[in-house]
């Protein structure tokens, strides 16, 4: 996983509420076996909607999305923060997110950064012609004005997309913990800790 | 240690922790893991290329479901009926090396044990109560029904469970659905859930795991109870639970994966300490009087888009929300439809019975209740039935109710997702309508430009019969299939 710390630059004024993973990536998209190449799906049916913001040349490349309200909703496809990323989005802003779709974009290395409404208000009206400039450290969202938003980072997500560590890594060092839960499930729930399928 | 009173969602999650770390996420351990071919390619990929095995491979179990056309998977001579598209075929043989390659059983396409990862789950008793259960797909929740902590994934936490058998999770808030009171007939699970879906809208449940109480949940089949919590995602929560109780007991025991002998005593005397206890705290409740409960359908391409059928299809300005009236603009735009139209007025060309949310052999049965005797109407050009795996098919066809499907000119397939998602080749086609027991009503989900209307198995059987979208409780059991 690559490490961020910040992330600055142009910023896609999408704005819109409840947009669910199947306009990020329509499910005709799931189909591969690989991460990559997803981009191109990205709000598909948007994309052929005149005036769209995604295939407007202004915001060509930008690195930050700014959306409404729960963002993410629908299906736990995480192809839709591979789709992001293969954008080259590494960052998105909305006043809130769905679990599923944070937690996948974490996972991956994608920011996301809840802010009141307000505050994204003024942002979807900077981003139409600067840039927006996100620090991961300081947890402020900045713009070449006064502007100045700070935000809420769970600390564990903060150091891993800081350190760009991998969870799988992580746990796995974990691995004594994780037999002594067995262990101990083994004795009081063993219905739970064994199957047909396990070796006795 | 005499303890707070916990709800039952505390009591799974105090079972599973593994690891509290100082900022409350915690380590939590996984009883079940779900593997279908779409959301875990590129997990095993991963564990491949950094040589990691798979934790627990008995406690994993792989099925696939997504891309399987519902059609026959031999022919005549028993051969594979090779798969037209070229990516569906490739991600379903994905699995079936991935599986054995790291030790997982692997339910094969033309098994009958084959379904639909969450009807399968259940039906094989691999999904137990106050188990933790996870799949890569957000309907996870539907295991709920059996009083298990289940919840969708993504492809980075399959990685993660298989390589670890855990994953790390921050607790949720609970929310309690109380529904009490008797459901008025015609009145089914899909209809309650619907009908919460509604009242408490799609973020409703952002945040929360839902624990649906009250008599009307305690007196509902597990298959009900599948349904119900099936669609806890479509209110915004991650999981949803019911108790476990006796029809939970009578229901697993003797399944192939549930307990057997002592270990199954063991098992009941535990479930039956999971009831949240007397004085456990919600953070939040909604209480619904099951007399309010109609059947119901849904009219726009949000699932809170909800209304009784006996209703009509509402403005825009009927909402106070502007955003609520500017998204109603666009799906009744995108449906074809004008406010004020009555829902009984809509004609539908297609109709899909069958997802993991109505396609086990209680839907089957409650939507054959209403073909028996009848035809689809002549406007329907498409209607398909889907049972939830081969398990179900072959009950039903014991129980001669493909007879009555196909007689009412409607077509009877293999298990799989089917049309509830345009994975495979069923699909709705541009501009028409569906009337379907699945669980989305999102933009394009059954097919690019699909207008679907969600709603009860014995509802959408209605719509086939009349051509429209229709109250079932006008179409009585005809006197031939009382006998
Ligand atoms: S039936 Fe539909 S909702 Fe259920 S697992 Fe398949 S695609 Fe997902």
């Amino acid at each position: 996983m690559q490490a961020i710390d910040h992330v600055a630059g142009k910023a896609i004024p999408f704005g819109r509420k409840n947009v669910d993973t199947d306009v990020i990536i329509p499910a005709h998209w799931l189909k591969t076996i690989t991460r990559e190449g997803l981009g191109q799906g990205a709000f598909e049916a948007l994309k052929a909607e005149p005036g769209n913001v995604f295939t407007d040349p202004r915001w060509a490349g930008a690195p930050i999305l700014i959306a409404g309200d729960n963002f993410g909703c629908g299906s736990s496809r995480e192809h839709a923060a591979w789709a992001l990323l293969d954008m080259g989005i590494t960052c998105v802003i909305a006043p809130s997110f769905s679990d599923i779709f944070s937690g996948n974009a974490f996972k991956n290395g994608i920011l996301t950064v809840a802010l009141p409404q307000d505050a994204i208000d003024r942002l979807m009206e900077v981003a139409q012609h600067h840039p927006i400039d996100v620090d991961l450290d300081t947890q402020t969202v900045t713009t070449p004005f006064q502007d100045r938003f700070t935000f809420e980072l769970d600390a564990f997500r903060k150091h891993c997309l800081l350190n760009g560590l991998d969870e799988v890594g992580l746990t796995m060092a974990q691995g004594d913990a994780i037999a002594a839960h067995e262990a101990r499930s083994r004795e009081a729930l063993p219905f739970l800790a064994r199957t047909p399928a396990s070796v006795a | 240690m005499t303890q707070h009173p916990r709800t039952l969602y505390q009591k799974i999650w105090d079972a599973h922790v593994v690891d509290r770390r100082d900022d409350g996420t915690c380590l939590i351990y996984i009883d079940r893991h779900l593997v279908h071919e779409v959301t875990s390619p590129q997990a095993f990929e991963a564990l491949r290329a950094a040589g990691r095995p798979v934790r627990r491979p008995d406690l994993t179990l792989a099925v696939p479901d997504h891309n399987l056309p519902t059609t026959a998977r031999r022919d005549a001579a028993g051969n594979r009926v090779p798969i037209a598209d070229r990516e569906s075929a490739q991600q379903l043989a994905a699995l079936e090396v991935n599986a054995p390659e790291f030790g997982i059983r692997y339910i094969g396409d033309a098994d009958v044990e084959q379904g639909i990862v969450h009807v399968v789950g259940p039906e094989q008793g691999f999904s137990l109560p106050g188990a933790t259960i996870v799949c890569g797909d957000s309907h996870t929740a539907c295991h709920g029904g059996v009083g298990a902590l289940a919840f969708g994934i993504g492809t980075s936490e399959v990685e993660h469970v298989l390589a670890t058998q855990t994953l790390l999770l921050k607790q949720s808030k609970t929310l309690e659905i109380r529904v009490e009171g008797t459901l008025g007939a015609g009145v089914t699970p899909k209809d309650v859930i619907l009908h919460i879906i509604g009242v408490i809208g799609t973020a409703g449940g952002t945040g929360y795991v839902i624990e649906y109480r009250g008599n009307v949940f305690a007196e509902m089949s597990v298959e009900g109870r599948l349904t119900v919590c099936n669609m806890s995602i479509e209110g915004g929560a991650r999981a949803g639970l019911v108790a476990p109780d006796e029809t939970t007991f009578a229901y697993l025991k003797g399944r192939p994966y549930a307990p057997v002998s002592a270990d199954w005593d063991k098992a009941v005397a535990w479930w039956k300490s999971l009831a949240s206890d007397e004085g456990a705290v919600f953070d939040k409740s909604v209480f619904i009087r099951a007399e309010d409960i109609q059947p119901t359908v849904t009219w726009g391409t949000s699932p809170e888009d909800t209304a009784a059928i006996g209703g009509v299809v509402p403005a825009p300005e009927d909402f106070a929300d502007a955003s609520k009236r500017d998204a109603v603009k666009v799906s009744l735009d995108y449906m074809g439809l004008t406010p004020g139209t009555r829902l009984t007025d809509v004609e539908v060309q297609n109709v899909f019975i069958g997802s993991c949310t109505n396609s086990r052999i209680e839907d089957i049965r409650a939507a054959a209740a209403v073909l028996k005797g009848r035809h689809k109407a002549d406007n329907v050009k498409w209607a398909i039935i889907v049972p939830g795996s081969g398990l179900v098919k072959q009950q039903a066809e014991a129980e001669g109710l493909d007879k009555i499907i196909t007689d009412a000119g409607i077509e009877w397939r293999e298990p799989g997702c089917s049309a509830c998602l345009a994975m495979n080749p069923d699909k709705v086609p541009p501009g028409e309508r569906c009337a379907s027991t699945s669980n989305r009503n999102f933009t394009g989900r059954q097919g690019p430009g699909a207008r679907t209307h969600l709603m009860s198995p014995a509802m959408a059987a209605a719509a086939a019969v009349t051509g429209h979208l229709t109250d079932v409780r006008d179409l009585p059991v005809l006197a031939e299939a009382a006998n």
